[in-house]
């Protein structure tokens, strides 16, 4: 195996497996920078109100002002004058699938969208670069009272309803990246899932970069109003290009009384992919929200899916599987503040890493003063393949009421020789015998997304398992 | 079937058998005895070909195949199966998906309801909790569950030559009977063991064709199922 971690220096194939790019036309393509003017074009293309406008302002000042996180992965390689904030494809949203372009039809085959999903699911929302191109929403779930839109969408036609939610879960000031997001976001999802409405099926998005040097700052916003259900999976999938790209997302979630939301994300982006997510749910009164994130592709991930539990039994779960591989660092986690009484948490974290990548568990559990009766459980294990990987924990734990329970296991393994001893004495292959073991590692975790990623998750291991034993 | 030859094994530079000689023959018994730390374990290991045991022998073939260069998998695939003394637990992976890929490996093809049935039928005659058989392999089962496994997993992959490695410890002497009536079944059939054990309690039940002892790394001792009564009756002393 090389000894090369400098990702640029990768073979094709090794940055990412299903690489491919297509021809796509963009209508508008912003200069390589970022600026006052660039924020106030993008808010002009897309004919916001002035608030909005004036949000994107403010957030670009405090982006100017605020210093980068240090305390991650190294974000200095990324040249942040040399980004493309703004990519504006030529072909409009589409509402059917006959509308949606044959080059975009042959992206969705080759990333293997399958046609009974397409059927199956009731609203397909896909991301193209920046702009929603394809979205079909059924009838059903328009019949519930459902909203689900590209966010574009859901601005120009549900303004009051973004104003009430907008930034109020993750402020612009949470974090740098959080800060430019909101400065130059385009696209992302709107839902809204009104009282009591059980959405049934999962709501789906396929993101996908598909320009050289394109930043992608999606911006979604879910709002589940009291007693209602819902699942959204989002999942990502990069066509090979060669110079670094930023993905700086941020996804704002509403989980009122008595509701239910499981966002659930497969991120494998190309291997040179900068992937700094801010997730946040505020969970109210017996509501539960549950985050399934798997972090299989980029080059550096930095991102802790958080619940702010904010009343009284409200419930928040983070599952996490992180794989690195040569040249990735996944720096992950969760948050979990319990900010109310009897409020209960769950944090199960899984990380693999193998030639040279780097797997950082980092993980918060906050409870205030008053949280009485809250409960909280860490599970963190890492599985590390050989000796030039790495695997770091860093759990913070600030306790700040007598009266609650906090559980913290962690392990750290390598592939036992005995179970590998143990699984080739039945005669199965070194090559197979250790993907069943990668594979039986995550499977708590594994279990808990939709099959369709499940599937695509066993197969990739055993792709970057392919030749890793001698 | 099974011959050894001269076979001198080291772990961590230290010698630990110093020239063993052992056949197996096809069909036949032959239990292997010795106190702690004789060298049974670790002939056993280096029969399935842990690579921890540094081989060396004027033969270890297994009809008529060399075993020195061959992977664990690779031996297994000849017919050679161990019952392990202490089987690991593999999270995350359950009986049915291990032997799935162990058929395959062999390169038969069995269907998976089939595969299924089958596990389930032999998980009732050896009396284990179908709940287990759905389980991680091993993960959280009494010992006495763990090793019915290994004999479970013996109905169904039909070695030619079955180890058993201490199947006896940790057993109580139900579960001794059943999985001995079991193996006895497979012996029938014309499958050889080299059976371990410290005991003589294994035997009644797995009557030993032929008998042989070990004694810090070398065999002391050959001959007919007479050799149990006397080590019963006399311990290991008389080989001092």
């Amino acid at each position: 195996m090389s000894k090369k971690t400098d990702n640029q220096t990768l073979p094709e194939d090794k940055l990412y497996p299903l690489g491919h790019t297509d021809d796509v036309e963009y209508s508008f393509t912003a200069e390589k920078g970022l600026t006052e003017g660039l924020v106030r074009k993008i808010s002009s293309l897309k004919n916001e109100p002035e608030w909005m406008l004036e949000i994107r302002l403010k957030a670009y000042k405090k982006y100017l002002e605020m210093k980068m996180p240090t305390w991650g992965g190294d974000l200095s390689p990324i040249d942040f004058d040399d980004i493309r904030y703004y990519i504006k494809p030529k072909n409009q949203e589409a509402k059917t699938w006959a509308d949606v372009p044959e080059a975009i039809k042959n992206t969705f085959e080759k990333i293997g969208v399958p046609e009974a999903e397409r059927e199956l699911l009731a609203g397909v929302k896909s991301q193209y670069d920046s702009e929603v191109v394809y979205g079909s929403l059924k009838k059903a779930l328009s019949e519930k009272g459902v909203i689900f839109l590209s966010m574009d969408e859901g601005l120009r036609e549900y303004p009051e309803i973004v104003k009430e939610h907008f930034g109020k879960v993750i402020p612009m000031g949470d974090n740098k990246l959080a800060a430019l997001n909101t400065a130059v976001w385009s696209g992302g999802s709107f839902v809204y899932v009104p009282k009591n409405v059980d959405v049934g099926l999962p709501l789906q998005a396929y993101f996908r970069i598909n320009t050289e040097r394109a930043g992608q700052f999606e911006r979604t916003l879910i709002i589940a109003e009291e007693g209602s259900k819902m699942h959204y999976i989002e999942g990502c999938s990069a066509p090979s290009f060669s110079s670094a790209s930023l993905h700086a997302a941020v996804v704002e979630i509403y989980v009122k009384k008595n509701a239910k939301v499981q966002y659930s994300t497969v991120q494998n982006w190309f291997k040179n992919v900068y992937n700094l997510v801010t997730k946040r749910a505020r969970v109210m009164e017996n509501a539960e929200m549950r985050w399934v994130d798997g972090n299989l592709g980029s080059h550096l991930t930095m991102k802790y899916p958080s619940c702010i539990l904010a009343g009284r039994k409200a419930h928040g779960e983070v599952l996490s599987i992180a794989w690195a591989g040569e040249g990735q660092h996944q720096d992950t986690g969760a948050k979990m503040i319990h900010l109310a009484p009897e409020t209960t948490s769950q944090i199960i974290s899984k990380s693999i890493s193998k030639n040279g990548g780097r797997a950082t568990y980092r993980g918060m559990v906050h409870m205030v003063p008053g949280a009485w009766g809250a409960r909280s459980k860490v599970v963190c294990d890492a599985l590390i393949l050989d000796e030039k990987s790495r695997s770091d924990t860093y759990p913070v734990n600030k306790i700040q009421e007598n009266d609650v329970v906090l559980e913290h296991e962690a392990t750290v393994s390598r592939i036992g020789e005995e179970q590998l001893l143990y699984l080739m004495s039945r005669g199965i292959g070194a090559e197979e015998a250790s993907t069943m073991i990668v594979n039986g590692f995550m499977e708590p975790v594994v279990k808990e997304i939709p099959l369709e990623y499940a599937v695509e998750m066993n197969r990739l291991v055993g792709l970057e398992m392919e030749g890793s034993v001698g | 079937m099974l011959k050894i030859r001269n076979l001198k094994v080291k772990i961590e530079g230290k010698e630990i058998l110093k020239g063993v000689d052992l056949e197996v023959k096809k069909g036949e018994v032959v239990a292997l005895m010795g106190p702690n730390g004789s060298g049974k374990s670790s002939l056993a290991n280096t029969l399935i070909g842990n690579t921890k045991y540094e081989a060396e022998a004027e033969e270890l073939s297994f009809e008529g195949i060399c075993l020195l260069e061959l992977k664990p998998d690779a031996r297994a695939r000849l017919g050679i199966m161990m019952s392990f003394q202490y089987p690991v637990a593999i999270s995350g992976v359950t009986v049915r998906e291990m032997l799935w890929a162990s058929l395959r490996g062999r390169g038969l093809t069995v269907s998976a309801l089939d595969l299924k049935k089958q596990i389930a039928e032999e998980g009732e005659r050896l009396h284990i909790d179908e709940h287990l058989l759905t389980r991680s392999i091993n993960e959280g089962f009494s010992g006495g569950e763990k090793k019915k496994l290994e004999i479970l997993q013996m109905r169904i992959l039909k070695p030619k030559l079955l180890i058993l490695d201490e199947v006896d410890s940790g057993l109580d002497i139900d579960a001794l009977a059943l999985i001995a009536k079991n193996v006895v079944e497979m012996v029938k059939a014309g499958m050889s063991v080299l059976v371990i054990t410290h005991y003589q309690r294994l035997l009644k039940y797995l009557v030993p064709d032929r008998v042989v002892v070990m004694k810090n790394g070398e065999v002391v001792d050959r001959g007919g199922k007479e050799i149990v009564d006397k080590l019963e009756a006399q311990g290991y002393k008389s080989y001092e």
